[in-house]
């Protein structure tokens, strides 16, 4: 029978949630990394033993535990993170112009052919590949040298690229999104890159139809299907046919909120905006079924009406269904954030989230029913999972 | 024979349980210890100073003798106790709540 192995990074350290496949009964092992913020952990597809994990602290800066017998021991590996040339400046919050500076490792996404190879994601945002394993790590600089990166502006919580997409169709081709920047991809192996941001519309930016400046909080792609990419933007949830080309709004049916923003004219204008949120995903066998959590806009960061409830389409986006059975519907108001979702790959689907609560939820059919794994982790910044024979 | 005392975020990452003792070529400043301390530890690498500019982090300090001797110069000679091994030189996370 096969296995589900679920990798959780935490703010104080991280922990593997083991299960068989009826996902019912669960080893929990942990705190690795005790006290260390855990960005991301991720496994390779072709090895899955081999682990790579981001580990960080204020104090201490980053460095890089890689596991290869499935996290039960741990070696430290490279964490020197050194920009290409001059990094030169983006803007800083108040639009002043300021030096690119490596703080953290946001997101890791290990090679779809060789364990060896993997990319870091990094805050302040740039796209560094290491093809020996994580001992050394060397920028992919013609992303934020393509031309608009002085303009890229950090999202409240930081200059983070934070979403990294293989295309398994075609290993020249990298999807990758950054907060506030928006979305980007290369054709050629991550030489040149181009912003992939037309149809996003973003009311809260001088120029809501700006080239780049827009609030990208995930991207999922199924990988049977390399050219559908579904987006949780700040607000909205978006969909592209054509590789990043265009997108449009397929929020439909989501929850809302209604946003005053100042107009160019010096009045003040309301929108009503849906589907604010920051984690999205797509079911393993169905690559027209979507998943995201509604959060109640930029300001509140919880659920609407304190009920936490998963949000489903199975047409795509615009009709959305709420998922609420064995989720808390009173006084819930924990947030659930971008890379912390995720689908296994056994026959009945399985649907998993953690939350800033430290809940880490599981549904074994796709999003019907769900139940606790753990109730009382830190709070959750990501949940991988991997599904084992 | 230098001594050093990591904070123990370090000492689980460096994987060792008690103060370090060193080897110091030449004058003992806290560039020739640190030194020292990442050729034996390469994982402490970047946790301490930055990679590039070997600038100390800025939530680590050092310590040695009551001193606080975080803003010295890294050429600067440590005190004769530390030199010596009388006295260990202390790696310290600042106090920081979080």
């Amino acid at each position: 029978m096969s296995k589900v192995r679920v990798l959780v990074g935490t703010r104080k350290g991280a922990f593997v949630l083991a299960s068989d496949g009826k996902r019912e009964q669960w080893d929990v092992s942990g705190p690795h990394f005790a006290g260390w913020e855990i960005y991301h952990v991720k496994g390779s597809p072709v090895d899955p033993n081999r682990l790579y994990a981001s580990q960080s602290s204020g104090w201490f800066g980053q460095t890089m535990p890689r596991s290869s017998d499935g996290g039960k021991t741990w070696e430290t590996v490279g964490n020197k993170f050194v920009y290409d040339g001059v990094p030169g400046t983006h803007q800083w919050y108040d639009g002043t112009p300021h030096p690119w500076e490596f703080k953290r490792v946001w997101h890791l996404e290990p090679s779809l052919t060789d364990p060896d190879t993997v990319y870091a994601g990094v805050e302040d945002a740039a796209l560094f590949r290491s093809t020996d394993g994580g001992q050394t790590w060397g920028e992919l600089s013609g992303l934020r040298g393509h031309g608009t990166g002085p303009h890229w502006q950090p999202g409240a919580g930081g200059l983070c690229l934070h979403t990294i997409i293989l295309d398994p169709s075609d290993p020249k081709r990298i999807f990758i999104a950054i907060s506030a920047a928006g979305a980007f991809r290369t054709d050629d192996g991550g030489q040149t890159w181009k912003p992939i941001n037309r149809g996003l519309r973003s009311v809260y930016i001088p120029d809501p139809t700006a080239e780049v400046g827009h609030c990208v909080h995930h991207v999922a792609m199924h990988p049977s299907r390399p050219k559908v990419l579904f987006m949780q933007k700040h607000w909205e949830v978006m969909r592209s046919d054509d590789a990043g080309d265009s997108w449009r709004d397929v929020s439909g049916n989501l929850p809302g909120d209604q946003v005053i923003h100042p107009g160019k004219d010096g009045t003040t204008r309301k929108f009503d905006l849906k589907g604010f949120g920051f984690a999205i995903d797509v079911h393993a066998h169905e690559p027209e079924t979507i998943y995201v959590v509604p959060i109640k806009s930029d300001s509140h960061h919880f659920p609407p009406e304190g009920k936490l409830r998963v949000y489903r389409s199975r047409t795509g986006g615009n009709e959305w269904e709420p998922l609420s059975k064995g989720l808390p519907q009173s006084n819930c108001y924990v947030n659930v954030l971008r890379d912390a979702m995720a689908v296994d790959r056994l026959d009945k689907c399985g649907i998993y989230f953690g939350t800033s609560g430290g809940q880490v939820y599981v549904s074994a059919d796709a999003g019907d029913n769900w139940a606790p794994i753990v109730r009382d982790l830190p709070p959750v910044l990501s949940v991988e999972v991997q599904t084992l024979p | 024979m230098i001594r050093v005392v990591l904070p123990a975020h370090l000492r689980t990452l460096a994987r060792v349980d008690s103060e370090v003792t060193l080897e110091v070529e030449g004058p003992v400043t806290q560039r020739s210890v640190l030194d020292a301390l990442e050729a034996r530890y390469p994982m402490l690498q970047g946790t301490l100073r930055d990679h590039v500019t070997k600038k100390r982090r800025p939530f680590v300090r050092f310590f040695a003798c009551e001193e606080d001797l975080s803003h010295e110069s890294p050429d600067a000679p440590l005190p004769a106790a530390v030199a010596s091994g009388a006295e260990p030189f202390l790696v310290v996370g600042a106090i920081a709540g979080g």
